[in-house]
């Protein structure tokens, strides 16, 4: 490890008050295995290094293209993944190593997952009430059968549905319906931290908007902490508090909403925001449109040096060379570029 | 069927479902009753079960009983579908082969679904070094020359019911964990299986209540397929005069019984009947099977 980093994540560490979820040097690479024997000749860096936390009760939206490695972020961190490298610092406590079994007894009520697909979230064969009763089964949330059913008429109130539809399979809803029914199941053990894995991509603009408020109330009557996934940055622009930009593995920018989309650093970010269709007025001038050249390298065999540096219209000759890690720009917005070094 | 019917199916937001509930074993049924062939063989099958259970009432003769003064005799008149060589009623013989036949095939069957069903599940829901090691089991098991090795175990264990079943369902199970364990392994990673796990529920669990009733239509099927295979097998093994030993009827060994060439030329339905048997009920067996697969695919055209 540089001297850059550790200074780095010092000063991340630092600013500890409030904390609720820290990632340190993440990295989960995923062995390629070839031949007969099954051979490991190589690794999918899908997340390489990433270095951030979230504060309770806000919402840290995560950015980047697909195939940056913000899904498997996820995935690591809520230990559906095993890290290859890093820690993970839930509610002051490191769980990047611990077996299922304390998982189960420590961060499996506290940190829940709301899903992309709402048709492939739900089990078919499971009626919305089995659906809603086995996370607080599984911790033996009540000891009172009537308290289990109380919680779920609870928890489809909670989310605008109907408490008679509980009887209902899952085909029987709409996507959104549907997508509410996995924020129940999310709720339902009343956790602190929700990740959120594209949880509006599969819907319906209209719908996404339904959603986007329902988790926006819920985050303030539950003081829930939210780790938003997404693509989409105008959604991301409209519930993040602050915003990770991932590239290849990679954290190229982390700062405030705000400073990032009124003014990002990062060439990257930069060319990701200038990508976002706009409506304009006549009088508007026209916004400059930074097209990248080339394809999303491979994970498996990255560039060096800078990972953008392929594709990044201000490439120099140190960005070949030398990884550049992300710096304090000014208070809260980090940057991973040589540009501000 | 695309009605304006289904168009009410999903409705988006928060209003009232309107649609007819329809189940997805009401889907299944619906898609199922469309191929005659499956039909028909799921009515072949109804009746020989039937035939089978009620045997006892439903034959003219007690089956071992030999009327020594009608031997060979022709179908019809007094003995509906003739009698062999000893005399004993065709018809009756076939009504009691039907139980044995039926039972092995059923017995049989349970067990081989049952270890393919717990091999496949460890296999595909663990992956890694378990899915390889088991995998290499079965290829082992598959590999293994299985008419000599039944023959050898028969003879060792003195051929009876008890011995022809275990022998199934220790060698057959192979292609059942396969194709489960390819279900399995296509399921894990499906998000459901994932929100289980973030939710702390334990692998058996998992592994049995989520993912399980996903593959129920599978597992269907291919004991359907299973079923014919065995009764085949059955057969095939009494006609060698290793499976069920006589006086007890089934219908490979009344087929071993009727292996004379005089016996076929004169006396052709002494052959025929038994043969006919395995033939309808191992052919309706595989339609319905074929039937179950298409009504299961949610691929497959309504």
């Amino acid at each position: 490890m540089t001297a850059e980093v550790r200074r780095d994540q010092q000063s991340i560490q630092s600013v500890t008050d409030g904390v609720l979820l820290e990632v340190r040097n993440l990295k989960k690479y995923f062995p390629i295995k070839t031949g007969l024997l099954q051979k490991t000749t190589g690794y999918i860096r899908a997340v390489d290094g990433i270095s951030f936390y979230v504060k309770k009760g806000e919402t840290l939206g995560i950015v980047g293209e697909s195939g940056c490695g913000k899904s498997t972020a996820g995935r690591t961190i809520i230990r559906l993944y095993e890290p290859t490298e890093g820690q993970i610092i839930f509610k002051g406590k490191d769980i990047s190593r611990l077996p299922e079994n304390r998982l189960r007894q420590q961060i499996r009520r506290d940190i829940q997952m709301i899903f992309q697909d709402p048709y492939a979230s739900l089990n078919p064969r499971k009626t919305v009430e089995k659906v809603l009763k086995e996370p607080l089964k599984t911790h033996r949330y009540f000891k009172m059968k009537s308290e289990y059913q109380d919680r779920v008429d609870e928890l489809l109130t909670l989310v605008g549905l109907d408490p008679s539809y509980k009887n209902r399979y899952p085909h029987e809803f709409s996507g959104g319906q549907r997508q509410r029914i996995g924020i129940a199941r999310a709720l339902a053990l009343n956790p602190d931290l929700i990740i959120a894995d594209e949880a509006v991509s599969a819907l319906d603009v209209s719908i996404q908007a339904q959603i986007i408020n329902l988790l926006q109330d819920l985050q303030a009557r539950f003081q829930l902490t939210y780790l938003f996934i997404s693509h989409d940055l105008s959604v991301v622009r409209h519930i993040s508090d602050r915003v990770v930009v991932l590239y290849l593995g990679r954290l190229m920018e982390w700062a405030a909403k705000e400073d990032l989309f009124n003014q990002p650093l990062h060439p990257y970010t930069q060319a990701l925001l200038s990508a976002v269709p706009v409506i304009r007025r006549k009088d508007e001038q026209i916004r400059e449109r930074i097209v990248l050249q080339g394809d999303l390298p491979s994970p498996a065999d990255p560039p060096t040096g800078c990972v953008f540096h392929t594709r990044c219209p201000m490439a120099m000759d140190i960005c070949r060379k030398q990884v550049p890690h992300p710096k304090a720009y000014r208070p809260g917005h980090f940057v991973a570029c040589h540009l501000y070094d | 069927m695309a009605g304006p019917e289904r168009l009410t199916k999903t409705v988006p937001g928060n209003e009232g479902i309107k649609q007819k509930r329809e189940t997805m074993f009401r889907i299944t049924l619906r898609k199922f009753m469309r191929n005659k062939l499956a039909v028909a063989g799921a009515v072949v099958i109804f009746i020989v079960v039937l035939a089978a259970i009620f045997a006892p009432w439903l034959a003219p003769y007690d089956p071992g009983h030999q009327y020594l003064l009608d031997k060979l005799a022709k179908p019809g008149g007094k003995y509906p579908l003739g009698t062999d060589m000893l005399g004993r009623d065709t018809l009756s013989r076939l009504l009691y082969g039907a139980r044995v036949s039926l039972l092995v095939g059923f017995v049989s069957v349970a067990g081989i679904i049952f270890i393919g069903t717990i091999i496949g599940a460890i296999a595909g829901y663990f992956g890694g070094i378990i899915d390889a090691l088991l995998m290499r089991f079965v290829d082992v098991v598959i590999s293994v020359p299985s008419l000599f090795l039944l023959i050898t175990l028969v003879t060792i264990f003195q051929p009876s019911l008890t011995t022809l079943i275990i022998v199934f369902a220790l060698f057959s199970w192979p292609g059942t964990a396969r194709i489960i364990r390819g279900e399995f392994l296509s399921l894990r990673s499906r998000e459901f299986v994932l929100a289980a796990r973030t939710m702390g529920v334990r692998s058996s669990k998992i592994i049995f209540s989520h993912i399980l009733p996903n593959v129920m239509g599978p597992i269907i099927v291919t004991a359907t397929l299973q079923m014919g295979y065995v009764i085949l097998a059955e057969s095939a093994l009494s006609y060698f005069g290793l499976g069920v030993q006589p006086p007890t009827p089934s219908w490979g060994n009344m087929l071993q019984d009727a292996q004379n060439i005089t016996i076929m030329i004169s006396a052709w339905w002494y052959p025929l009947f038994p043969g006919l048997m395995i033939l309808l009920t191992v052919l309706s067996f595989n339609f319905v099977g074929d039937g179950l697969r298409d009504a299961f695919d949610p691929k497959s055209i309504e």
